[in-house]
């Protein structure tokens, strides 16, 4: 796939005009306004949207489905029920205790503009937000935090490679548990007298160091095990606050292409995925009310169970909306149907509502940013078949 | 073009795994030639250590799964501890097996034939993310990879494609034609896994012109290859071709139209149209991109990929020639350190620096996992990626300079100075030169050097 990797130079470009180092371009009498979070959850492989939001009302669903349908609300590991003839995989009380509280909003149908069925280059368009991969070499999540003026909000990546997402102009740190060195470390300042003509490594070691001093500050340091989904979830908040937290975050979860034996692997994923959003409600605190949490896959799975118990790469499929600062409300987009005449090429669940859609709608209500941005740069030429959605937060 | 001491250091850095204390010497009478003598017909050099092969280690797998099957009632425990332990027994081989490369790569004098090996068994990437294909990974990368990758390509593609690691990487051993005398018996079918990335990543490319009906068309005339069962005659060989799956009729694949599989051929239907994929100009152009994107530059010198792409053509895929065209290219030798080392390349050209192989693998696993990159478990079939922005973050950043700090407390380096100029030869700075010899301890001038820009990058 090396024609979907996109130009790199681009961040060696900035890096070498000086944008300086770390944060340093945030004053400290700066207004920091209101201080919402968002967080994206990337789940990687593509996502079983019809085991993930059950439409087990829909009369095509056991048909297609067969063993790997949800059992509708009521029976043994039945979902749980959301209306609308919807039910959360049984997997996901945590999540499910959200949507009580009207804290939690699914689309059911959503899909990228294009369509592709390969993992990679729909995780590239996914992430960077464009419609080919010739046209982009960096991440909406990235030119959103530019957007909004660059040093205003601060971009953070869970995670030990900066995700295309979060890859571009504006400087974005990253995290993951494990890390020993200090920036108050004579190592520190050596290696940046060492780093004078490789900004690149300059400025990412700074912005690395500085992160693990966030975490450090924090007295009680909490040991993130390995596979301890919630404990990351409750790190990743604590870098989500105070006053030097930030403000977007994207986070992947790996290991959703499910093509065989795939209720015992989903039962696993999306036993992580609730625990992970439940480590972030409870490590945010009062700050869960200014939280949007999306959980968004590249493409969803075939409709119909394939000949090992799992699915083949499809076409719609869910994404989820979680946390305090979402607005009540019913479906995002419409359910297409399960039924023969509507499905994708015959074979896929047929999307109703652009994935941008919803992006740019949390970003212009939870941030504030405008619609000439949005239509123009965050999402490129996307105005016209992306409308940000209202709404939602 | 004359050798230089440059040209010495370029080779042992960049095409090779980084330099042992001397090895720069002793390639600068020839540092082509040396690159050029490690291309062999019989591929890359094994480990020294023996080895399970690919037939013992399926012994010891269809074991398992046997085991897997067995147990109800007052016995259940005890088969599931069983169970446990022969999981457990083949994880802790392939641990070994894993350290046992790594001890290889850290003490090689033939590092451009250990990285070109490395480089295929990426390109054509088996995980262990899954038990069961992790199972095979270290017998595939030593049966199925390194004694072809100086050979055709096409060959090389073939027996990846039908190793037991890859069949069950990608579910492809019990993928069954609908239409097949077992399809049509039981409620079972297809499976497109392994016809899309073989596709996608592992031939032509996703933007070579091909449709999901292409995809659906090769998983169905690759249906019937799988592996032995637990309750097969044992012997059986660890690569089967079931007819009784195999889906029946001719296929087209990118417009070309392959008649049914015949019983008497010794070929199947599903191989003809790999070796095709294989020798279509979209694999010649996207691998050589590849090779370029991987050895030279993140954004390659398009004069390198077009050389490479014209020596893969006329040779019909000839690795060894593509190899040869490789290290003959002008573009290959410029002096400038581009490429940020991956994770493995780093702890291996660190460990050989600072003449100190592995000697465990707990540590070598958890420092590879904390860098991103744990033993034999790429995220994807996509294989391990190999650009800057991947490797270099300010979180990987960190934690390199974490173990950098450890291993160069533990080095038994008596002179950092002669440590950098061993490890770096012409292409150390004169600003990393300075910083090593002004440092305040051993532990950190070599924490410096290793964590200098042109040791991080190669």
């Amino acid at each position: 796939m090396t024609h979907a990797r996109l130009n790199r130079r681009a961040l060696l470009g900035a890096a070498s005009a000086g944008i300086g180092l770390a944060f340093a371009g945030r004053v400290a009498s700066q207004s920091r306004g209101p201080a919402n979070k968002l967080v994206v959850v990337i789940a990687r492989g593509a996502m079983d949207g019809l085991s993930v939001t059950a439409p087990y009302a829909d009369p095509n669903y056991v048909p297609l489905r067969g063993g790997l349908a949800v059992p509708p609300p009521g029976q043994t590991d039945g979902a749980l029920a959301l209306g609308e003839g919807f039910g959360l995989h049984p997997a996901l009380a945590g999540l499910h205790g959200l949507h009580g509280r009207n804290q939690l909003r699914f689309a059911p149908a959503v899909a990228l503009p294009v369509r592709v069925r390969s993992h990679f280059e729909a995780q590239d368009l996914l992430e960077n937000g464009g419609e080919s991969l010739q046209r982009l070499d960096d991440g909406w999540l990235n030119r959103a935090l530019i957007a909004a003026g660059g040093t205003r909000l601060r971009g953070l990546a869970i995670g030990a490679q900066t995700p295309l997402i979060l890859r571009g102009e504006a400087p974005v740190s990253g995290w993951t548990p494990g890390g020993r060195v200090r920036s108050s470390d004579r190592i520190a300042a050596l290696l940046q007298d060492l780093y004078v003509d490789d900004p690149m490594l300059g400025q990412n070691l700074a912005r690395g160091l500085a992160t693990e001093s966030l975490v450090a500050m924090d007295g009680e340091s909490e040991t993130v095990r390995r596979n301890d989904v919630q404990a990351l979830g409750r790190a990743t908040a604590k870098l989500m606050t105070g006053p030097e937290g930030a403000d977007i975050v994207a986070v992947s979860l790996d290991g959703w292409d499910t093509h065989a034996g795939q209720r015992a692997q989903l039962q696993t994923r999306l036993t992580g995925l609730d625990q992970l959003v439940s480590g972030l409600e409870g490590g945010l605190a009062e700050q869960w009310a200014q939280t949007v949490v999306v959980v968004a896959t590249e493409f969803g799975r075939t409709a119909r169970v394939n000949g090992t118990q799992g699915t083949d790469h499809g076409t719609g499929s869910s994404l989820l909306l979680a946390g305090g600062a979402v607005k009540a409300g019913g479906l995002i987009g419409d359910w297409p149907t399960l039924a023969d005449n509507r499905l994708f090429e015959g074979r896929d669940l047929a999307p109703t509502l652009d994935i941008r859609s919803v992006f740019k709608g949390v970003l212009r209500d939870h941030f504030g940013l405008d619609r000439a941005a949005l239509d123009a740069r965050v999402f490129p030429d996307s105005g016209a078949e992306a409308p940000a959605l209202s709404g939602l937060v | 073009m004359a050798a230089s001491s440059t040209d010495a250091a370029v080779a042992v850095t960049r095409l090779g795994l980084g330099a042992r204390p001397g090895e720069i010497g002793r390639v600068a009478h020839d540092p082509r030639g040396w690159a050029l003598s490690q291309i062999r017909p019989e591929g890359a050099p094994q480990p020294a250590d023996v080895l399970p092969t690919t037939d013992q280690r399926m012994s010891a797998f269809l074991a398992y799964q046997a085991l897997t099957r067995q147990g109800d009632g007052a016995d259940a425990e005890a088969a599931r501890e069983a169970r446990q332990s022969a999981r457990r027994a083949i994880t802790e081989e392939t641990a070994e097996a894993f350290l046992v490369r790594a001890r290889h790569g850290a003490t090689t004098d033939k590092g451009f034939a250990e990285r070109w090996a490395l480089f295929w068994a990426n390109a054509l990437t088996v995980s262990a993310v899954k038990f069961d294909s992790g199972a095979f990974v270290d017998p595939y990368e030593r049966e199925a990879i390194r004694p072809n990758v100086f050979g055709r390509f096409e060959d090389l593609v073939v027996a990846a494609e039908q190793h037991p690691a890859m069949l069950l990487y990608l579910d492809q051993a019990r993928s069954t034609g609908p239409g097949s005398p077992a399809g049509t018996r039981r409620r079972i079918g297809l499976n497109e896994n392994l016809a899309r990335e073989m596709l996608e990543l592992h031939t032509v490319g996703a933007d070579a012109g091909y449709t999901q009906a292409d995809v659906t068309e090769l998983a169905r005339a690759l249906t019937g290859w799988s592996i032995p069962r637990p309750q097969d005659a044992p012997g059986e060989p660890p690569f089967i071709f079931r007819a009784n799956v195999h889906e029946p009729g001719a296929r087209t694949v990118m417009g070309k139209t392959y008649p049914a599989t015949r019983r008497a051929s010794n070929r199947t239907q599903g191989e003809t149209i790999l070796r095709d994929l294989a020798r279509h100009p979209a694999t010649a152009r996207r691998l050589s991109h590849r090779i370029a994107g991987h050895f030279v530059a993140d954004d390659p010198p398009v004069a390198l990929v077009q050389r490479l792409e014209a020596a893969w053509t006329r040779s019909d895929g000839d690795l060894a020639q593509v190899a040869r065209a490789l290290i003959e290219a002008p573009e290959t030798w410029s002096p400038q350190p581009a490429k940020i080392k991956t994770p493995y390349e780093f702890l291996i050209s660190a460990q050989r620096a600072l003449d100190a192989p592995p000697e465990r693998i707990a540590p070598l696993r958890q420092t590879l996992t904390l860098l991103g990159q744990p033993p034999f478990a790429p995220p994807s079939p996509e294989g391990w990626p190999d650009t800057a922005e991947d490797w270099a973050g300010p979180d990987a950043l960190v934690k390199r300079l974490n173990w950098a700090r450890s291993a160069a407390q533990a080095a038994r380096l008596p002179d950092p100075a002669l440590a950098a100029r061993d490890a770096l030869g012409e292409r150390l700075t004169e600003r990393t030169r300075l910083a090593v010899s002004r440092a305040e301890s051993r532990p950190e001038a070599l924490t410096l050097l290793l964590m200098s820009p042109e040791f991080q990058r190669r």
